[in-house]
């Protein structure tokens, strides 16, 4: 352990009126600690710049998930686990449950939040890719007010967000308009689990006639954030599934994305194994007529 | 040189410990394992990394299974907590404890803690794990001595024991 | 060789200190806590290599609250002491390896030591540095001695250079293994408490508490009875806490020296990751001759490890390496020639196998890629060339024993359901994107210390009858989780007649047990289990002389006899000391005889898939079979070889040290992969017996045994689902889509240049 606890200062304000208001006061003086999952490990290798820490894990506001028929908004402070084990978000968004089974070990998973992956904008978070092609909305807030906004647009560069500096990440929202919509995602890691991503593909589509009516593809690990790959949903969009198709949308993809060599893998592997996880997941569409 | 803050920066932190209503002064950003280890005397929870990724720190909060490296004193604040100390009830053994010693689950011991608890909770959750099951629910504890298979002979036999009590 | 006559040597009784563990009252060093004790840190070195211009303490620390230790408070000899003593304990001068330690600091609040080691700054003039054992076999820089080299070998055996002509077929090949780190789940610490009268006393994790008490005396300028060492409950060691113990106890001894108050260090996991021992990585040729029909003739084989930046063990592990060069294998001829070279990086050390793994992967990929040169399949060439019963090893030991490795090769592909798999695989693989193979690897493994070695070790090991009746033995053999306690109560509880319950082990302390050796080379169960047996025999013929204990009689009798001769006599102790068997005969300088008193014998086989899409090779089905002459314990035999098989897994699929200058740069768990609870196969032990004179009831070593197959195994396997041949662990996904893009299998990644970065 290399920090020295005597060094920091932690307030637990119990509402979230409270930590807006403290947060607020000083903007850009307090870090938010929800779970820990990230905060900690920083802290223990006495890597953390921030001496003043702000509690919200335990701030009920946060913690909620709420269901109207277009939408189930998420509280940025909900664990891995809550989403887990909530039925809405298993039936209709099994991605976001399957990346939350994927995003460490169940003890990690138990303190995790869905808010803190976002805010901590590790281009290998496990739910972003997921988030983004749910095209989720983000609804932040401060003292001053809430807005809402595309999350697609939240990260701006490695590590670096729209949030503003008195501002948290208070919801989640995703539309319940994938009726008619196959999902795929992969998350390759150096061992089946508690492993950080080395490349990560979520994906979702719709089909018609044997062609791409509709899809939205996002990779994790490929480069500074977290991306929706626009440039291969527009080769793929309207196209009938065939071999010729995935070959222009694998180079495509790979001129899209901007991996690195790093600790964990290389730029060859993330690139060529995510053109993989693309053909995996088109061959798996109904009406795919593509060789292996 | 003196810490930033003056000592009454410590704060009282109040939480349940294997049943036992207890009280300390620690500083808010104190590790939750250290908390256990030192203030409290329950060496039992133990300090394998520090990061979160091996499970030897593992304990219940609140009856979820959590690594106690990873939080602060603050946030444990009225909170029940259970480590290893408290699973044996006076001289019996709880199952799994049982099970560990049978199936040869624990070698070096250094994991077992954090283990143990990991596969009380899970138990609490799924009564009668699959194989695939028990190792999704020890994915967070690593052990480099017994090559998991006997671990997962152990929560297999614990839960048999349980059905048949 | 005794029979197991009450049942107990042979089955799973508890484990001795098994209830300690699962409560968690069992004692690790980081556990104990004494009055005013210090907590202590290490300044270390942030260059390679260089000249130490000075070391500057900033202003901002209150210094006065430190005690500070450098090279020139330290009473007696500035080494470690091992074998060679080349290895300061802190850095004089000169610096050779990143994170050598320099200066030590202890304070009594344990959270202001990290800002502290930070607030020094030691000031080097930097010297060229070597990474490599090619840098060091070229002589880039001299690191270390004349010529970089800690040590060689040569063993010839036949006339070698004349098989070339006569052979059919020469098979040449170059292999590779990395290092690998031990992790431990409990990381290295000691606390130290010195006396003005009583000398040094140390308490913490390690194997070998008589290599720290002579490292100590030696360190501290102390006589014999001035140290102190006693072992604590130890989370792992694997050979990790083989030698490295002597460096972190030598630095709180001198602390506490300084102090007059007891130190404690406990590294933390980065620390223990960059600054400690790991497995030498290993560079082997062989160019092999062998007839029309797959005999080999002879060959030579090349071997060279790297041993870091000092001595330390390297020559030991060079020699066991060298030993196992030539696998299980009739060699009519061979010439092996091996050395240790110095790089600028930390010493490489022990590691569970101790060289062994890394010559026997060389072997058995070696044999796969012969065997497809003269046209065999890997088992029948492995069948034509095993050693049988009357030949001899490479170092021209005969095999006495009545081994028939055929035997096990047939049981253990049986097991595997081989020659099926292998038939489906080949069919499925031509259509399917998950590719399937099977590997074989076929090994030995010599317990105990290397010829003359348990002679030089000289062992003693004491039992002593309690006033309360019970047995206790004495040794300076430690628990790790291997099963030590156990397995030695077992046997002095089978020769007594006595319950297992009723025989109990000392901790571990200098003062208190005889000198029984260091806890390695799988000599536990068999050589002191051996001297276990000898002292409770002559405990037991003590009391029988006595007239208390007539020849036949009951545990109760035995309690009693037991109890009234103490209380008569006050001590009731028997020692045995080691002796060695006869007709063994080995020569240290040409490096031939018998090598070991005893070999343990394996086939394993491994059944992995590759997925195209991931390139992640994955064990599927794991055999483990060997024979290992008596099973002491089923559950603890099972145990070690299903997590020697594991940690072996990790080594060639998961595990990979990355180097940056020297250092470690993945110090961290989540960057350094073993394999978890969900990576793991079903991994099937079968145990064969076919005893062993020389250990107790039969024993053999087992503990490093399943450390040695693994790799070539699974190596062997992912070469038969693809076709690429793969020489180098660890072997990851990422060097999997290597090769095959050099093979032009995967399909290249084509990138325009125009693209932006």
């Amino acid at each position: 352990m290399r920090s020295n606890p005597a060094d920091y200062e932690l307030a637990a304000p119990g509402t979230l009126q409270e930590v807006l208001t403290l947060y607020g006061s000083e903007p850009g003086s307090w870090l938010p600690i929800a779970g820990g999952t990230d905060v900690m490990v920083l802290y223990a290798a006495g890597k953390l710049l921030a001496r003043k820490l702000v509690s919200i894990g335990n701030l009920r506001e946060l913690r909620c998930i709420e269901v109207t028929s277009s939408e189930v908004r998420i509280g940025a402070g909900c664990t891995y686990t809550d989403l887990r084990q909530h039925s809405v978000i298993a039936n209709e968004f099994p991605l976001l449950v399957q990346a939350a089974a994927w995003t460490g070990g169940i003890a990690n998973q138990n303190r995790g939040t869905l808010g803190g992956n976002i805010a901590n904008a590790s281009p290998a978070g496990d739910s972003l890719p997921v988030l983004l092609v749910y095209d989720a909305d983000l609804i932040l807030i401060s003292a001053r007010g809430e807005r809402r906004l595309p999350y697609r647009t939240f990260h701006t560069g490695y590590k670096k967000t729209l949030l503003d500096p008195d501002e948290l990440i208070h919801s989640i929202c995703i539309r319940r308009n994938l009726d008619g919509y196959i999902s795929y995602a992969k998350k390759v890691g150096a061992r089946n689990a508690q492993a950080i991503s080395k490349v990560f593909l979520a994906a979702v589509a719709r089909v018609s006639n044997a062609t791409v009516a509709d899809v939205r593809l996002a990779a994790g690990s490929v480069g500074p954030i977290p991306i929706r790959l626009r440039r291969t949903e527009i080769a793929l969009a309207g196209q009938p599934m065939n071999t010729s198709l995935l070959e222009t949308a694998r180079q495509v993809m790979a001129e899209e994305i901007q991996p690195i060599d790093d600790i964990r893998s290389t730029a060859r592997y993330r690139t060529t194994v995510l053109q993989n996880l693309l053909g995996e997941f088109l061959r798996g569409l109904p009406g795919a007529r593509i060789a292996s | 040189m003196t810490p930033l803050l003056p000592d009454h920066a410590k704060q009282e932190i109040s939480f349940t410990v294997n049943g036992v209503p207890r009280s300390i002064h620690a500083y808010p950003m104190a590790r939750l394992l250290d908390i256990l280890r030192e203030e409290l005397e329950l060496p039992g929870t133990k300090e394998g990394c520090g990061e979160g990724e091996c499970g030897s720190c593992s304990i219940l909060m609140d009856g979820v299974l959590v690594n106690s490296c990873l939080i602060p004193a603050l946030q444990a604040q009225g909170s029940t907590i259970v480590t290893i100390e408290g699973l044996a009830k006076d001289d019996r053994l709880h199952p799994l404890q049982q099970a560990f010693l049978e199936c040869g689950a624990a070698q070096c011991g250094i994991c077992t803690p954090g283990m143990i608890l990991a596969a009380v909770h899970l138990l609490e959750k799924i009564p009668r794990p699959s194989l695939e099951q028990i190792r999704e629910g020890l994915s967070g504890n690593l052990c480099r001595c017994t090559g998991y298979l006997q671990i997962f002979d152990a929560v297999a036999k614990a839960c048999r024991n349980e059905v048949a009590e | 060789m005794a029979r197991s006559d009450y049942g107990i040597v042979g089955t799973s009784v508890p484990r001795k200190e098994g209830r300690d563990k699962v409560t968690g009252t069992a004692r690790y060093v980081d556990d104990i806590r004494m009055p005013k004790m210090l907590y202590g840190a290490t300044v270390r070195s942030k260059v390679p290599r260089g000249k130490i211009k000075g070391i500057f303490f900033s202003p901002d620390i209150d210094w006065d609250e430190y005690i500070i230790a450098t090279a020139e408070d330290i009473p007696g000899k500035n080494c470690i002491a091992l074998i060679l003593d080349d290895q300061p304990c802190l850095a004089d001068g000169v610096i050779n390896h990143p994170e050598e330690p320099v200066v030590l600091l202890a304070h009594p609040d344990k959270h202001q030591l990290a800002k502290a080691v930070e607030a020094v700054v030691v000031e080097t003039d930097p010297l060229p540095a070597i990474y490599s054992m090619e840098e060091s076999e070229r002589k880039k820089e001299i690191i270390w001695g004349t010529d970089n080299i800690f040590k060689t070998f040569l063993i010839e055996k036949g006339a070698v250079d004349q098989v070339w002509g006569q052979a059919d077929f020469i098979v040449e090949g170059e292999y590779f293994t990395g290092a690998q780190e031990h992790l431990y789940i409990e990381n290295n610490g000691m606390i130290a408490v010195f006396d003005p009268i009583a000398g040094i006393t140390v308490w913490g994790s390690l194997q070998c508490p008589f290599y720290v008490h002579k490292a100590l005396m030696v360190l501290c300028g102390l006589t014999e009875d001035k140290v102190r060492v006693v072992q604590t409950e130890t989370g792992g060691a694997f050979g990790g806490k083989e030698e490295y113990p002597s460096m972190i106890a030598g630095h709180a001894a001198i602390l506490a020296m300084k102090a007059g108050r007891p130190v404690k260090i406990v590294y933390d996991r980065l620390e223990d990751m960059v600054a400690t021992t790991k497995r030498h990585p290993s560079r082997t040729r062989h160019r092999t001759a062998l007839s029309r029909d797959g005999r080999i003739l002879g060959g030579e084989i090349d071997l060279t490890i790297d041993g870091g930046a000092y001595a330390t063990l390297s020559s030991v592990v060079l020699s066991r390496a060298t030993i196992h060069s030539g696998g299980p294998y009739f060699w009519p001829s061979i010439r092996i020639r091996s050395k240790a070279v110095a790089t600028n990086a930390p010493p490489h050390g022990a590691f569970r196998g101790f060289g062994a793994p890394q010559s026997l992967f060389a072997i058995e990929r070696h044999m796969d890629r012969i065997a497809k040169a003269v046209g065999l399949s890997p088992v029948e060439l492995r069948r034509r060339n095993f050693l049988q019963p009357g030949q001899t090893t490479t170092t021209e030991q005969v095999i006495r024993e009545p081994i028939n490795l055929s035997a096990l090769l047939d049981k253990s592909l049986a097991h595997a359901g081989y020659e099926e798999k292998k038939k489906n695989f080949s069919l499925e693989n031509k259509t399917s994107h998950v590719k399937r193979g099977m590997g074989i690897a076929a090994f030995l493994h010599g317990a105990g210390f290397t010829g003359s070695g348990e002679r030089y070790l000289d062992s003693v090991v004491g039992l002593e009858g309690t006033a309360d009746g019970k047995v206790r033995i004495l040794v300076s053999s430690t628990e790790f989780g291997q099963g030590t306690n156990t397995v030695l109560c077992q046997i002095a509880a089978e020769t007594l007649g006595i319950p297992y319950e009723c025989v109990t082990i000392a901790q571990p302390d200098t003062t208190t047990v005889p000198n029984s050796g260091p806890t390695v080379a799988s000599r536990t169960a068999m050589v002191i289990g051996n001297l276990v047996r000898s002292a409770a025999i002559g405990l037991k013929q003590t009391l029988q002389l006595d007239g208390i204990l007539d020849q036949r009689y009951t545990p109760e009798k035995f309690a009693n006899a037991c109890r009234n001769y103490v209380e008569e006599k006050g001590v009731l102790r028997a020692l045995a000391r080691y002796t060695a068997p006869e007709g063994i005969y080995w020569d240290d300088v040409k490096y031939k005889g018998e090598a070991y008193a005893a070999y343990a014998w394996a086939v394993y086989v491994a059944e992995v898939s590759v997925d195209l899409t991931t390139y992640a090779a994955k064990v599927e089905d794991f055999i483990a079979l060997q024979e290992i002459g008596k099973v002491m314990h089923p559950v603890l035999a099972k145990g070690q070889i299903i997590g020697g098989v594991a940690q072996a897994i990790g080594l060639a699929l998961y595990e990979k040290v990355l180097w940056q200058d020297g250092r470690m740069l993945n110090g961290q768990m989540t960057n350094y992969i073993i394999p978890a609870s969900c990576d793991l196969p079903s991994i099937r032990v079968i145990f064969e017996e076919i005893g062993n004179p020389h250990g107790a009831y039969g024993a053999k070593g087992i503990g490093e045994l399943p450390m040695d197959g693994p790799a070539p195994a699974i190596v062997n396997a992912v070469v038969d689902a693809l076709g690429v041949p793969f020489d180098s662990i660890p072997l990851l996904p990422e060097d999997i889509l290597e090769a095959m893009v050099s093979h032009s299998i995967a399909k290249t990644v084509v990138v325009p240049a125009e693209s932006a970065r």
